[in-house]
């Protein structure tokens, strides 16, 4: 009789401090009237037993349903199984100190082309009179046509704006206002300068309200909070295809939520349609896949083109319907070098009576001011429970305080800024034409841009074989060979083969014709 | 609604906590010498605020540093454009250099294995990325800084299992308590992936010691699991005896063990310069590790988190000037000792005891006897009494999962000499007022102690009471 009465207090002890286990405390409520039940017919070992067995095989079955989605891990094969609760209960010892999935599968993964050109290029850079055999890199969207108006500018007013500011006036040096803890997701002065930026990039046709903004370490960051607000682990997002590289790291890698491409066509000149996104959703839906938002770039990469204001409202009633988010990358707004207007969600939610509260844009000056190194980024959003929770997040990526007085300076100088955006503008148009029509003469033809670093170049008649393979194969000579590091379709996930993003913005015109003159030696080749 | 995700709804981030409540009212109604003399004085701010005459006089003196400038020539445009996630190499290798001066040179840091992030908060959530999977656990002692309930579980989706320290032995982390922390763990079906701790200590300014140092890396070797050192205070360590901090990196090279060895691997290091150079606003955190597996994704991880390229080109020329930054270290030493002696002798002058520390911008103070009972209840009516009678900041020992009632962390770097004897008088003059009540304090000092035993078993419930928000103990 005191042996069973202790071991059910043993029992009871344990429960209690095992509160974690949720099927603990619901276990013991079941078995103690069974055991009463036993005890009345099967004496001391079936009284025991038979709980005892019951209890262990609910709290395995309990602890089996309790198990979440599991972590994000591309490669199924990963051998960090998530939240396998059995391995608890084995010993540790002798088996290596685990790292994350996340970790795993990131040294596992094959590195894709999009880095490996990047490093290449990086490793080895052109330059005309020192390295005339260098990589030239066509991959990453830096626009190096209007540095020199920053760096001027920089050099001319730049040293007062950094360490003047904030506690001693009269230029005096005071590191105080600089260096101590300030608001994480930025100081409201430079979130009100650069809401008149972003105003200004845009063409004045919107205006955007500091209140709404949350500064984050890059539009990367921007994105991934973003990611971590609107979704769970296993949600996805629709993302129009072909699409920035970036995003399967900014969307996916910590934050869990699925990409489901959206394919475009070349057909459709690559731009997006409702019954595309419609007819993704219902895929999902039937796979299984909570769709929660739709991420559209506008101008998109790597394509370059602008969303019509018609798209944007089609944009907006889809996402009503299916009550789900939108969020607007518009992080190359400021570089439209076409002729088409271009317009911003914001301002068609300015003009139209749409429900604000799903509605996120991501902005950063990493391209519209050639200032990647800085690392600005924005989320802008309309829903006040997710600027909230991203004020939050931005504890993780604040920008550097002396990077915002600079900044705050030079955004403020509105006479630079009109002068900069006009003068960029006009660089870019020019490079753009430059380039295509150089790559046309070669036979290579473009996709309609209108906006952004890239041009979009149909490089399938170049390849030997219509494949992913005969795809790669081709970046492989162009970056090998020709040492030119342009970006393979298959990297932004394109659905057709033989595309490939070219960068235009870190040439100058000197250097368009080599570019030309090694690709030919490319074509030839394969001709020969 | 338009639903949000459960992370976004949950509040594991911490931020409803007393320590974050005190920040607000703060700033509802900040002291200020001049315009607002009786506002609260802001003691709850772990900031470093004595030595900025020393960096802006270096960099008055080293313009080009802040002016894109490399030897007289812009380099406006490389800076401009850098984003490469592996860091600025000049500023890497600064960085090293001047962690291995904090540490009296007597350990080396190989720049390949450091990784740069905004601000340590972002090192700490990265590093947990890099080493467990949501559902898995860290031991750490108490009390620890409360920020830790955010920047290693919310995102991570990773629990926290406290390790149990006590005042009787000065908060020393004891054998038995990390098993005791183990098995708790284990009962709650929680996988433990390793033990963190914070060196010197946040909120106790204690340095471990190399026994401690040593259990630990025993424990984790036994366990096969990681070891994660926050250094953040590393350089703020006052006590001028030599061998006060020892890193956890010195303890590993004492044994003679090769960076690559198994445990070497498990043992990572996490820095920053907001406390030591007292430039939060800068966000410059860092992570240090002997495993490329983790060096490799906490480098990919950290493109959410760059380091702007001006602050790090800034930082480089200055970390480099190997003749500033000892001069620094002593002199900025020098300074927190100062302040700290002042501190403690003003506290004791109000019968306030301090926990024994060396290091920190803070002291771990004891107003156990100041309780109405021994109860968190009691230490929150106490701290709120503080906060708008007394009108100081102070961190309540509750906000850091202290085990025992009593215990504030005050800091004293972040303000005027002047304002700290201003804070030092309210305090002496709040204990005088309550003295009156001895007698009837007296008889319930003495049943208190009796019922000491009974508080230490309500101790879990209370907890969870008073620390309003997220008690991962249930």
């Amino acid at each position: 009789m005191t042996q069973k009465h202790h071991q059910q207090q043993q029992e009871q002890s344990s429960n209690s401090k095992s509160g974690g286990g949720g099927g603990g405390g619901g276990g013991m409520r079941v078995i103690v009237p069974l055991q009463g039940v036993v005890q009345g017919r099967g004496g001391l070992v079936l009284g025991s037993v038979i709980p005892c067995a019951l209890f262990y095989f609910l709290r395995l079955y309990l602890k089996r349903n309790r198990a979440s989605p599991s972590s994000p891990s591309p490669s199924p094969s990963s051998s960090d199984l998530p939240r396998t609760h059995s391995r608890t209960l084995l010993s540790p010892r002798g088996s290596p100190a685990l790292l994350s999935s996340r970790a795993n599968s990131i040294s596992k993964a094959p590195e894709s082309p999009y880095y490996a050109g990047r490093k290449r290029a990086l490793h080895d850079p052109y330059h005309p009179l020192s390295n005339p055999h260098g990589v030239l890199d066509l991959g990453l969207a830096e626009n190096k046509l209007s540095l020199d108006l920053i760096e001027e500018w920089v050099v001319e007013n730049g040293r007062d704006s950094i360490v003047g500011g904030g506690g001693g006036g009269g230029g005096e040096l005071s590191i105080k206002g600089i260096a101590t803890y300030q608001p994480f997701d930025g100081l409201l002065s430079f979130k009100v300068a650069l809401a008149g930026f972003m105003s200004e990039v845009m063409g004045r046709s919107v205006s955007f309200s500091p209140s709404q903004m949350v500064l984050t370490a890059g539009a990367s960051a921007a994105i991934e909070i973003l990611s971590f607000c609107l979704a769970d682990s296993g949600n996805a997002f629709l993302v129009p295809s072909p699409y920035y590289p970036g995003f399967d790291r900014d969307i996916k890698l910590r934050s869990g939520v699925e990409i489901i491409p959206v394919t475009c066509r070349s057909t459709d000149n690559f731009n997006l349609s409702i019954s595309a996104l419609d007819q993704a959703f219902n895929q999902a839906k039937k796979k299984g896949l909570k769709v929660r938002g739709v991420l559209i770039s506008n101008p998109s990469n790597p394509v370059g083109s602008i969303l019509s204001r018609d798209m944007l409202y089609s944009l907006l009633d889809f996402a009503q319907e299916k009550n789900i988010h939108i969020i607007c990358d518009e992080i190359f707004a400021g570089s439209i070098h076409g002729d088409e207007e271009f317009v911003s969600m914001g301002e068609v939610l300015d003009s139209a009576d749409f429900d604000r509260d799903r509605v996120h844009i991501v902005y950063g000056l990493s391209k519209d001011l050639s200032l990647p190194g800085f690392r600005v980024g924005v989320i802008y959003s309309f829903n006040e429970n997710v600027l909230a929770v991203a004020k939050k997040m931005a504890r993780f990526t604040s920008i550097s305080v002396p990077t915002q007085h600079l900044l705050i300076s030079m955004l403020s100088d509105t006479k630079f800024i009109q002068e900069y955006i006009k003068t960029n503008k006009v660089r870019l148009r020019k490079m753009y034409t430059d380039f295509v029509s150089a790559l046309k003469k070669l036979g290579i033809r473009c996709t309609k841009s209108s906006g952004g670093f890239y041009c979009w170049a149909d490089m399938s008649g170049l390849i030997r074989s219509y494949s992913e393979k005969g795809e790669l194969e081709l970046f492989d000579k162009l970056l090998n060979v020709a040492k030119i590091n342009v970006t393979p379709g298959s990297a932004c996930h394109c659905i057709e083969f033989g595309w490939f993003r070219c960068c235009f913005t870190t040439l100058t015109e000197k250097d368009i014709p080599v570019v030309i003159e090694r690709i030919q030696k490319v074509i030839e080749t394969y001709k020969s | 609604m338009k639903f949000l995700s459960r992370k976004a709804t949950c509040n594991s981030h911490g931020q409803d906590s007393s320590y974050f409540l005190g920040w607000q009212e703060y700033e509802k109604n900040a002291y200020d010498e001049i315009t607002n003399p009786s506002g609260i004085i802001q003691m709850g701010l772990a900031e470093n605020q004595l030595s900025f005459d020393l960096l802006e006089s270096w960099m008055a003196n080293n313009p080009d540093a802040a002016g894109f400038k490399r030897n007289g020539q812009s380099i406006f445009r490389e800076l401009a454009l850098f984003q490469d996630y592996h860091g600025l190499p000049e500023f890497k290798n600064a960085l090293v250099q001047f962690m291995s001066q904090i540490r009296g040179n007597k350990v080396t840091f190989d720049p390949s294995k450091l990784v740069l992030t905004a601000g340590a908060t972002s090192a700490s959530e990265t590093l947990i990325f890099c080493l467990a999977n949501p559902g898995e656990a860290f031991l750490l002692p108490t009390p620890y800084y409360p920020g830790f309930d955010r920047d290693l579980k919310w995102r991570t989706e990773v629990e926290i299992v406290p390790i149990h320290c006590s005042s009787s032995n000065n908060f020393i982390v004891t054998k038995s308590a990390l098993e005791d922390a183990y098995q708790r763990a284990h009962k709650r079906n929680l996988k433990v992936k390793g033990v963190v701790i914070t060196n010197p200590s946040n909120p106790l300014g204690t340095t471990s010691t190399r026994e401690e140092l040593d259990l630990l890396l025993d424990f984790v070797q036994d366990k096969n699991i990681h070891l994660i050192s926050d250094e953040i205070y590393s350089g703020t360590v006052f006590n001028s005896s030599p061998n006060k901090f020892i890193s956890v990196a010195q303890v590993l090279k004492d044994r003679n063990l090769a960076d690559n060895s198994e445990l070497s691997k498990r043992v990572h290091i996490l820095y920053s310069l907001s406390k030591d150079l007292g430039l939060p606003g800068f966000r410059v955190g860092a992570l240090y590790s002997n495993d490329d597996t983790v060096v490799s994704a906490a480098t990919k991880m950290s493109s959410f988190g760059l380091i702007s390229s001006q602050t790090q080109y800034l930082l480089s020329c200055m970390l480099s000037d190997q003749k500033f930054t000892s001069h620094y270290i002593v002199e900025n030493q020098k300074r927190l000792k100062n302040r700290y002696d002042k501190i403690v002798s003003g506290l004791r002058n109000a019968g306030i005891g301090v926990l024994p520390s060396d290091a920190g911008l803070f002291c771990y103070v004891d107003m156990r006897h100041l309780l109405s009972s021994n109860t968190f209840e009691a230490e929150m009516e106490l701290w709120k009494k503080i906060l708008y009678q007394v009108k100081l900041n102070i961190s309540p020992g509750a906000a850091c999962h202290c085990t025992e009632p009593g215990w504030f962390r005050v800091c004293f770097a972040n303000m005027s000499e002047d304002t700290l004897s201003l804070a030092l008088q309210r305090i002496k003059d709040f204990v005088d007022s309550t003295k009156p009540g001895d007698e009837s304090r007296g008889s319930s000092r003495s049943s208190r102690h009796s019922s000491r035993s009974v508080m230490s078993l309500t101790k879990k419930w209370v907890l969870r009471l008073s620390s309003n928000g997220h008690e991962p103990e249930r």
